[in-house]
Order: structure tokens, then C-alpha cells, then sequence
């Protein structure tokens, strides 16, 4: 993917990466593609080798081998100007709690050879009104807005979040959700790790189902799994009754009923399956192969 | 948040000079230290504490000297006061560090390692430098401590103050790994803190009535020499008949701080860790 002068085409570049804790691998073979400007999703159940895979990208953890390439460098070995470009929102940081949200941004904003305007990006993240306030005595939301406001202080190329939006009240990750998409507006990448579905359709450009440290994957949130083109729901109602049809081809059937009905289809909607459904049902199918293999162990 | 349409993202300039960050880091630290109560009384209160409590109890004077035991106290106590601001808690708030995210964070931000240590150093200075004014301040009420007035005695202090300050700001550093998270940081790290005073000449007072194995341990570590330095600057030449050596050996203590200065160094590049024991 590099080309000569170290440019390159993808953000993240992965190929066969493998991560052993103690001879077992955790990540195993692991192939993954994210574009410049994209927002990219990484779903899996808890133990799949997400936040490994993550953590090898942020540089935090080494690998056992594969080839990984973050904006053109190997990020086990990129220095200081590579991770002025790149922005970490991890899980559990309790830090700086005797720091004012103020202070604590504005000493990271210096830190970075270029960066955002520390009140802005305090409002940004809705901290505007607890801005000297100690971040120990923040709420658990509010503490992640922190975190969320020092991923992006440095102006990030890449911003890795993991789980953001845990602890946020509803308005609260629908304002987050604003700023993920102006940030992505403004060209930034994002790599998201959720538990949350919504989330993953309110903002992803692409989505992965990572499974036992593989991909098992890759596509659009909503045409994941063929979900688009799979059979509907179509209910209504007729006569004070509810009626629900499963068929193939919403569409024909929908013009058939408002062709019977006059043009008048009392509580018509079509469904179709969940990322939610298609989600769990990729993770049931690795999870029955995997109590299988168990048994025959 | 800016709201222009998507733009063009031009080349960043270098990262910031490593001692300006370390510089703002140190200033961050001292804030963070400096509002965590239970921190600033643990550090500064032990050596205050023991001295008045010392000092209290063996306040007769020494034979022929007219120097009360008190005054040998509140000189040695000095030392102690430095490994408190530096060892301990270096020790305890580096390990503390690897454990709330603070190191996690650095290392994903362009801060580099010698930045943090800056800001570390910074602040066990400073703060070393309060706790000595509040020990010396103490001295000289209650115990009749006497403030030199010759600029050699001073210069003494000064070089004593900087190398103990650095060795123990390492030895600190070293340590912090050794603790697996910050709840048994202390009991670790209070453990050689306390030990070693008594085989310093800190508690125990003169250090020449210890038996010569525990006196030859204690000449191994920084705290030995920085006593018998402090000593050497608040009491009388007439006073050397209690010192092991029977003279204040300035010339071997300067040489043994800095050798510490060294070698707390490569123990620091050798054991580091970024990590606590459980983040694997």
C-alpha cells in the first residue's frame, strides 16, 4: 500500500495479524482496511480481540506477528510526530482527577504541535458549564467527555474511540453523535468500538463483526449480512385486527395490499431484520461453533 | 468546534521542545499535588512528627558540647524530610500513575517519557524544598536549631539539598515499579523509608553507637550520607567525635550522592514500566 514517498492510500492497513496471550491466540489472522475520512466500526462480543486489535493500532500492545500500518507507519515503532496525529479515547481512565476540566485541556492543547481551541472543544463536548470544575467530581458521562475532549484537543488525522459513550444520558450521545459527524466533516477518520447498534447505524460509513480474533464481516451497517435485500415484515391493520405477513418481496406485497385496500392501508409498515438481528445471529452461529468445539475437545 | 466545510489537511509542524512540555507538566503536577490533602499531609507531617516526638523525648545535652540532642535531630531530620518529598512519593504517585491512566494516556499523546520525568523532577524539588523550610522553621523554634551564617556551610547545604534530592527522586522512580498497583505502594515503599532511618543516623542518634554491620548498610543508601551532610552544615566541627569516620567526609559523601545520581539513573532505564502488573 505505501507508495514511494510513504503516502498512503488506506488510514489502517492490516494484514494477518496474530496476538497470543500464552500460546493462545487472541487475535488470529486478522485482515482490515479503513479509508481516509471514513467512520469505521468494530463490533464483537466482550473477549473477540477487539480492543487488542485496537490497542495494537494505538501502539499500546506489540504483536506477534502480521503487517500493520496506521497513517503510513508501523505504530509499534512511530514516534511522537505520528501520535501528534492520532487521537485515544480509552476505557477507564480515572486520572487528573485534582485537575480542573480547564486546566487539563488546555495543558494537553500544548502538548501538541497543533491544536484545537481548548474552550471550544470544552463546549464542543458540553462541558462548557463545568469547565473549572475538578474532574474527580464529575459525573461518570461527564468524565468521559474528558476523555473525549483530550482525543481530539491535538486536531487528530485518526481518532480512535473505544466505547464513548458508555454513562451518557440519551441527549447526551446524540449531541456526542453531532460531533462525531462534524469531525468526520471535517476529514478526520474515525475508528469506533461499541456496544451500542443505534450507534453503530446513526454513524458508521462501514461496520466489522470481529469474532474469535478474526473478521467475520465487513460492509455497509445497512446492508450488513444481506439484510437489505432479506424478507420483511409487513403488518397493518384490517378490521381492528393486527396483521403481519413475512414475504420476500415487501414491495410487491405492499402495492397488492393498497391495490385490495382502495389506497388506504390503516397502520401499514414494513420491517426489515435488526443490525441488531443480524448481528446476533453472526455472533449465535460462532458462538454454537464454538460450544461445539468444546464438546469435541 | 469550528464549522467550516471539510478542509484541506495541511502538514503539522514539529512537536513541542520535550523540556517546554516537561516544564508544563511540572506545573501541572505541583497543582494535582498540592490539592490532594491527604498527599501533602502524609508527606510533610512524618518527618515533622518524628522530629517533634524525637526531639520531645531526647532534648538532654550532649556531654561537654553544648549541643542539645534535639539539634542533632532537627539537622538529621532534614534528610528524611527530602527522602519523604522525593522517594515516597515518587514512589507512591508514579504507581498511582500506572494505575488511573496517567501513563496510558502519555503514551498515547506526542508527551514523551522525559517530559513526564521533568515534570516530576520539578515537582520533588519544590516540594523538597517546602518540606526543608518547614523542618527548618520547626528546628529553629522549638529545638534552637542554629542557622548558619558562613556562605561555605550554605554552598554545603545547597550541593547536599540538589544531589539527595536527584538520588532519592530516582530511587523513587526505580521503586514504583516494584509495587504491583497503587494500593500496596506504600507499604512497599514505606518499609526502606522507615528502615532506613534507623540505620542512618536519623531516629537513632549518635550513628556510631549502631553496631558496624547496620551502620555499613546504611552507609550503602543516600539518606546515610545526606544526614551526616546536614549535620555537618547545622552543628559544630566539634561534633565529628559522634560521626562514624570521627570527621564529616565531605569529599566521600559528595562522591557516593553522585555515584546514586548515576546509578539511580540506569536502575530507572532498566526497570520502568508503563504498565501496573495487571494490564498485562
Amino acid at each position: 500500500m505505501d507508495n514511494a514517498w510513504g503516502m498512503t492510500e488506506t488510514a489502517v492497513h492490516v494484514r494477518g495479524l496474530v496476538k497470543r496471550y500464552g500460546g493462545t491466540p487472541v487475535v488470529n489472522g486478522l485482515d482490515l482496511d479503513i479509508a481516509h475520512g471514513e467512520v469505521f466500526a468494530l463490533l464483537g462480543p466482550n473477549g473477540a480481540g477487539k480492543t487488542t486489535t485496537v490497542e495494537i493500532l494505538e501502539g499500546y500492545r506489540d504483536r506477534d506477528s502480521g503487517t500493520v500500518s496506521v497513517l503510513g507507519e508501523d505504530p509499534g515503532k512511530a514516534g511522537r510526530s505520528w501520535r501528534s496525529r492520532i487521537g485515544i479515547v480509552s476505557q477507564t481512565a480515572s486520572d487528573a482527577a485534582e485537575l480542573t476540566v480547564r486546566e487539563v485541556v488546555g495543558h494537553f492543547a500544548t502538548t501538541y504541535p497543533r491544536h484545537r481551541d481548548p474552550d471550544a472543544v470544552i463546549d464542543g463536548v458540553g462541558l462548557g458549564e463545568h469547565a473549572t470544575k475538578r474532574v474527580g467530581r464529575l459525573s461518570g458521562g461527564q468524565r468521559r467527555r474528558v476523555d473525549v475532549a483530550l482525543g481530539i484537543i491535538g486536531d487528530p488525522d485518526l481518532l480512535f474511540l473505544d466505547e464513548p459513550t458508555t454513562g451518557f444520558d440519551p441527549e447526551a450521545r446524540v449531541q456526542f453523535w453531532q460531533l462525531i459527524r462534524q469531525l468526520s466533516m471535517e476529514g478526520t477518520t474515525i475508528v469506533l468500538t461499541t456496544h451500542y447498534l443505534d450507534e453503530v447505524e446513526a454513524l458508521a460509513n462501514r461496520v466489522a463483526v470481529i469474532a474469535r480474533g478474526q473478521m467475520k464481516v465487513v460492509g455497509d451497517p445497512a446492508t450488513l449480512g444481506d439484510r437489505a435485500d432479506a424478507g420483511a415484515v409487513v403488518s397493518w391493520r384490517e378490521n381492528g385486527r393486527l396483521m403481519e405477513m413475512e414475504t420476500a418481496s415487501p414491495d410487491q406485497f405492499v402495492a397488492e395490499l393498497v391495490r385490495r385496500n382502495s389506497g388506504n392501508v390503516p397502520g401499514l409498515s414494513v420491517q426489515r431484520p435488526s443490525l441488531e438481528d443480524v448481528y446476533l445471529q453472526l455472533i449465535g452461529e460462532d458462538n454454537s461453533a464454538s460450544a461445539y468445539r468444546r464438546e469435541s475437545a | 468546534m469550528t464549522t467550516q466545510a471539510p478542509r484541506v489537511r495541511q502538514a503539522r509542524p514539529q512537536p513541542p521542545n520535550p523540556i517546554k512540555v516537561g516544564v508544563a507538566r511540572g506545573s501541572i503536577e505541583l497543582k494535582q499535588f498540592f490539592r490532594e490533602r491527604d498527599a501533602v499531609v502524609f508527606t510533610f507531617s512524618l518527618p515533622v512528627v518524628l522530629l517533634v516526638l524525637l526531639a520531645g523525648i531526647f532534648s538532654d545535652p550532649v556531654e561537654k558540647t553544648g549541643v542539645e540532642a534535639s539539634q542533632i535531630f532537627a539537622a538529621s531530620m532534614i534528610a528524611a524530610g527530602i527522602m519523604s518529598a522525593t522517594f515516597v512519593s515518587l514512589g507512591t504517585g508514579i504507581a498511582q500513575d500506572r494505575d488511573d491512566g496517567t501513563l496510558k494516556r502519555l503514551r498515547g499523546t506526542p508527551t514523551p517519557m522525559t517530559s513526564y520525568f521533568i515534570g516530576k523532577i520539578l515537582m520533588v524539588l519544590v516540594v523538597s524544598f517546602a518540606e526543608v523550610v518547614v523542618l527548618l522553621a520547626v528546628g529553629k523554634g522549638l529545638f534552637d536549631l542554629k542557622l548558619p551564617t558562613d556562605v561555605t556551610s550554605w554552598l554545603t547545604f545547597a550541593w547536599v539539598f540538589v544531589l539527595g534530592v536527584i538520588a532519592c527522586a530516582l530511587l523513587g522512580i526505580a521503586i514504583s515499579s516494584v509495587p504491583r498497583s497503587a494500593k500496596s505502594a506504600s507499604a512497599v515503599i514505606m518499609l526502606p523509608f522507615i528502615g532506613l532511618q534507623f540505620i542512618s543516623g536519623v531516629l537513632t542518634n549518635p550513628i556510631s553507637a549502631l553496631s558496624s554491620p547496620l551502620v555499613e548498610i546504611g552507609s550503602v543508601f543516600p539518606l546515610k550520607w545526606m544526614a551526616q551532610g546536614f549535620r555537618s552544615v547545622f552543628l559544630p566541627d566539634s561534633m565529628t567525635f559522634q560521626e562514624v569516620a570521627g570527621s564529616w567526609e565531605l569529599g566521600r559523601m559528595a562522591l557516593i550522592l553522585a555515584a546514586w545520581c548515576v546509578g539511580g539513573l540506569v536502575l530507572c532505564l532498566l526497570t520502568f514500566r508503563w504498565k501496573n502488573g495487571r494490564q498485562g
